[in-house]
């Protein structure tokens, strides 16, 4: 069975380091959650590619089956699904997120990660 | 729609009979909860894997938009 939502899911995350599964834009966030990622990626100066899933509703279902994960923001790096926002929020703060984008190659403000923790510490 | 906070322990208990299960109702709406797993099961797993397991027990209502819970912050961990 081949859905054409999952290679739409496939080739987005093939083709770009890191993407943002979110409700809303990266400037316009519709949903506190995903406001929370956004932020903390725009914060640290990570580059990514939002995706507004309420703008098509194949992708918004397709994605909970992508990764057999319920809800949405959903963050992937390089074609990897790495959590919502309980995760990365806990991943930021202890610093594990920090050590996924330095392994994969992911340019991000190491200084403006530590203000985060300092400020949520 | 909403669901009551003993209704969603009961059904993570229901999946994981020994963790101990904390659930907050964040917004006063039987919308918004917080929930608090610890479970031994979760040794081993990573985060993904730890809450795709909650979620797991929770089949249904988390799903599409007519799920009746909008938001559950998970966290997930093994005991001390």
């Amino acid at each position: 069975m081949t859905n054409p939502a999952h290679d739409t899911i496939k080739s987005t995350v093939t083709d770009n380091d890191v993407v943002l599964f979110m409700k809303g834009t990266s400037s316009m966030p519709q949903c506190g959650f995903s406001s929370r990622i956004a932020g903390v990626l725009n914060y640290m100066g990570v580059e990514f590619k939002d995706v507004n899933v309420l703008a098509d509703e194949d992708i918004r279902q397709g994605i909970k089956e992508y990764s057999d994960w319920p809800t949405i923001p959903q963050l992937y790096v390089k074609g990897e699904f790495v959590g919502g926002c309980d995760i990365i929020t806990e991943m930021t703060l202890s610093g594990e997120f920090d050590e996924l984008l330095s392994k994969e190659g992911v340019t991000f403000n190491k200084e403006a990660a530590d203000k985060i923790r300092e400020a949520n510490g | 729609m909403a669901i009551e906070a003993a209704e969603i322990e009961r059904l993570i208990r229901e999946g994981f009979p020994d963790a101990q299960v904390t659930i907050t109702d964040l917004a006063g709406d039987g919308n918004h909860y917080a929930a608090e797993v610890i479970a031994e099961d979760f040794r081993g797993m990573n985060r993904v894997q730890q809450q795709r397991a909650v979620y797991a027990t929770l089949k249904g209502k988390m799903d599409g938009s007519q799920g009746e819970l909008h938001a559950l912050a998970l966290t997930t961990k093994t005991p001390e």
